[in-house]
């Protein structure tokens, strides 16, 4: 790995001139475009989600704090969430599966590259609409998981959960149209000899959750149908005397709710197990296993919804039932850790930035699972319920989980993603600091949470054992922003002037790493016939197991493009942009129901047109020109 | 190249009609999306259908479906609301229009074949059948547009009770789908005329049939557990 700053290993002649411009990002319909866009919006709406926080924190640093009201602390909370797990979170997941799937199967986009740019803008467009409210202090306030009745009109009768309900229906479009595009690329778009069980665990994982968010995400769909319904013309579903079940939106909420629990953990999973072989120079350990596993996850996942809800009094049979099914789920999830571990026993491990970050996950989620465990019992969960400890569970299993499979999976990839690597300096400073303070935040809530310390309070009185365990949180909040900001400087430096990376810097196994890095836009010259799950080890090793590739071998290599090759990539459009827009704007006429019913019907009179016409237009222009 | 490639074979099953791109299974992508989105959609009337169950029998007030009400401040007496004989007119329409949809694809896959007699001619004619589909689907929705304003004036609204936001939230998203199958359809008919459907277009067709069958699938659930069961 020599030091060369200057130009990268490859001539540049892989994209077209002027593809920088602003109207080629607008009409990109090329999946590792869109993948660099969901990266950049995630990371953007990883820091909106952490200054919430960090507020959130600053205000509970000392009993009675004043920095904000109850209302704004209740805005303020609900957004972190929502904003962490829709905008954050599965965003930066997508920026994996958009980057990652084709390259790891061995083909040259998704099945349905326009339908990827779309969902990329309904994504990019819903989190603006639902972020924009709280610099006018009209934002969601009625938690991450809007529980109805509380979210109707009788009792939150403001513009401010129209927003959030509005926002998540948008939000669900994005997921739901990504889904189906990386359900049919991975059964159909596959290399040939790339069987599925010589796929790639990022992409196994990847598959699973697709599958997770096209099963759970419409019975969110129709909760938010019912609740827009109930706010907005006046139907009954939540309305107690009406003789409705104050339970049905806590059931519909989290049978979608769980699943999305692995939609957020799954992807991190995989990536870790990308990275864990690579850098113990050996094959994932019971690899047929891991898939087994990340499937029964899936499975599982939808059979243990109730568990967020023991406190409700549901009777002790769905009580047990939903005990023992939560109890099973650590079966698999269990047999990853253990995998892991046998991956890296008797390595020749090599402590990268990136492997940091994937074994601090096998350590910080064990934490949160075993935590996560604890809860499966109805007993103790009625103890610790909404309480802190709740909160130091789920962030051990999302920040010590889902963050750091990204952070590692970041540093993993970046080479291959921008063709520079990441400073492996300023990577420790991210990490160390990163792992600290996140155990500074976290490891505290444990106690305060179980004194009795209640979530979504906005003050807490002195003289209750309190006051350390926040302040120890509050200054690990401080110093996890820190922490953030030296990965963020370092992905903002490196993008421009980090090393330059050859197309396998790495010594790893798959597919993506046969290609330059960056890839070019098609991808393969040659669709690569595959014939078994680690085809650079097999095929390149002979006696020394892994070929790590230098700049100086690529120096000066011509790429050739698209058109020397002949190889036909689909044309950009502009119109998945367009028709997300006219969606948003159909949206936004639902707001002014209250104010004008003609303005709300003229708007989404308008914003159906705007969209329909765009996908009939989006319809009828060929994808790509005839050969 | 680094990768260890060789070219691809180019057999027949793999380079389908349209694009001639490889795919794993040799089948349109656009095919297995939707049945990926039927899967989902699966989902949806699940949740539909399963919330109508949970309040059957709930609501304190009436009207309700199956038996007559006595509203107890004004002695006003409500009929049950449904109107069986009707619906399975609607239903039947419905169905049978699944049959003129099978025989649309037919003929579209069967364009190349010449057409000797009349019978072959009115059988492999895309444009008739998807005309007949069409309608069926329009006669459906005029249905229920009758019943929904029959409910209305017999005093059951959305907002009346957990019946009333139950059932016109559920038929109405089964309706608003049976509007999109009939827009689609339309538009199949727009190409025929413009430019003719061929053998080649076998797959819109098909994806359109499928979404088709589903949203008559669902139907016969609806209609078996809001109207026939008591």
């Amino acid at each position: 790995m020599a030091t060369i700053a200057a130009a990268p290993p490859y001539t540049s002649t892989a994209t077209e001139p002027g593809s920088t411009a602003i109207w080629s990002w607008l009409t990109t319909v090329d999946h590792k475009r869109i993948g660099v866009l969901y990266l950049i919006t995630g990371l953007f709406f990883f820091v909106v989600g952490g200054l919430e926080a960090a507020v959130l924190r600053a205000q509970l640093a000392v009993p009675n704090g004043r920095i904000v009201s109850a209302e704004m602390y209740s805005q303020l909370f609900t957004m972190h969430g929502t904003t962490m797990i829709f905008l954050a979170v599965m965003p930066l997941s997508a920026a994996f599966f958009n980057f990652l799937i084709p390259l790891q199967i061995g083909a040259r986009d998704v099945a349905f590259p326009r339908l990827n740019a779309f969902s990329y803008w309904v994504y990019l467009l819903g989190g603006v609409f639902i972020t924009v409210p709280i610099f006018f202090s009209v934002a969601p306030d009625g938690g991450w998981f809007g529980y109805a009745p509380l979210s109707t009109k009788a009792y939150s009768p403001q513009i401010n959960m129209d927003f959030w309900v509005i926002g998540l229906q948008i939000l669900g479009i994005s997921s739901l149209a990504a889904g189906f595009n990386f359900i049919t690329t991975i059964i159909n778009m596959r290399a040939p000899g790339m069987s599925l069980m010589r796929m790639p665990i990022f992409t196994w994982m990847s598959f699973v959750v697709q599958f997770l968010v096209v099963l759970a995400f419409p019975v969110i769909t129709v909760a938010l149908v019912f609740l827009q319904f109930d706010r907005f013309f006046g139907t009954n579903f939540y309305t107690i005397a009406k003789g409705a079940d104050p339970l049905l939106w806590q059931h519909l909420f989290w049978v979608f709710g769980h699943p999305e629990v692995y939609i957020l953990i799954l992807p991190a999973f995989g990536l870790v197990s990308e990275v864990l072989p690579t850098f113990s120079r050996k094959p994932l350990f019971g690899y047929p296993v891991m898939v087994y596993s990340g499937i029964l996850i899936g499975f599982l996942g939808f059979g243990v919804w109730a568990h967020h809800m023991f406190s409700v009094g549901m009777g002790p049979i769905a009580d047990a039932v939903f005990s023992l099914t939560t109890m099973l789920i650590a079966i698999p999830t269990g047999v990853k850790i253990f995998n892991w571990i046998a991956t890296l026993w008797g390595g020749q491990v090599r402590y990268t930035v990136a492997m940091k970050f994937a074994v601090a996950l096998v350590g910080m989620f064990t934490i949160g699972g075993i935590s996560g465990v604890m809860h499966s019992s109805p007993p103790a969960d009625l103890q610790q319920t909404d309480t802190y400890f709740v909160v130091a569970h789920f962030h051990y299993v999302l920040y010590g989980g889902s963050i750091f499979g990204l952070f590692a999976g970041m540093y993993y990839y970046f080479p291959k993603i921008t063709g520079r690597f990441l400073s492996e300096k300023l990577g420790n400073w991210h990490f160390w600091i990163t792992l600290v303070a996140m155990n500074l935040t976290f490891f505290p809530m444990h106690f305060s949470g179980l004194l009795g310390m209640p979530r979504r309070i906005y003050q807490y009185p002195s003289g209750q054992g309190l006051e350390l365990f926040n302040l120890l949180s509050t200054a690990g909040t401080l110093l996890l922003m820190i922490g953030t900001a030296f990965g963020l400087w370092n992905v903002w430096k490196s993008w421009r002037k980090g090393e330059v990376a050859s197309s396998n810097p790495w010594g790893a196994a798959t597919l993506e790493w046969t290609i330059p890095s960056p890839p070019p836009e098609y991808n393969f010259a040659e669709l690569p016939q595959v014939k078994s799950r680690y085809p650079l080890w097999n095929m390149r090793g002979g006696d020394k197991l892994v070929h790590e590739t230098t700049t100086e071998e690529e120096q000066g290599r011509h790429i050739p493009t698209a058109r020397e090759l002949g190889i036909v990539m689909p044309n950009p459009s502009i119109w998945p942009l367009l028709c997300a827009a006219g969606i948003i704007v159909m949206f936004c006429g639902l707001l002014f129901m209250e104010t004008s019913l003609t303005a709300a019907i003229a708007i989404m009179v308008i914003g159906t047109m705007w969209w329909v016409g765009s996908l009939y237009r989006w319809l009828l222009t060929p994808l790509e020109d005839h050969h | 190249m680094t990768a260890p490639t060789v070219p691809v074979p180019d057999t027949a099953a793999h380079a389908h009609a349209h694009g001639g791109h490889y795919t794993s299974l040799g089948l349109d992508n656009r095919k297995i999306a939707i049945w990926t989105f039927i899967g989902s959609e699966c989902m949806l009337f699940a949740s539909l259908i399963s919330t109508y169950l949970i309040y059957k029998g709930r609501s304190p007030e009436g009207p309700y479906p199956h038996e007559s009400w006595t509203n107890p401040t004004t002695g006003e007496v409500f009929a049950p609301i449904m109107n069986i004989p009707v619906t399975s007119a609607s239903t039947f329409v419905l169905l049978a229009s699944s049959f003129a949809m099978v025989l649309a694809l037919a003929a579209v896959q069967n364009k190349h074949v010449p057409k000797r007699t009349t019978g072959e001619r009115i059988l492999g004619s895309s444009r008739l059948w998807l005309w007949v589909t069409c309608l069926m689907g329009v006669v459906f929705l005029g249905f229920q547009a009758y019943e929904f304003t029959s409910f209305v004036h017999e005093g059951l609204t959305i907002r009346t009770n957990l019946f009333g936001s139950s059932f016109f939230t559920l038929t109405g998203f089964h309706g608003a789908h049976v509007t999109v199958g009939v827009l689609w359809l339309f538009s199949l008919l727009a190409i025929d005329y413009k430019r003719g459907l061929t053998a080649a277009d076998a797959t819109i067709v098909d994806i359109a049939a499928l979404y088709w069958h589903f949203v008559d699938v669902v139907w016969i659930a609806i209609f078996t557990l809001l109207y026939l069961i008591k």
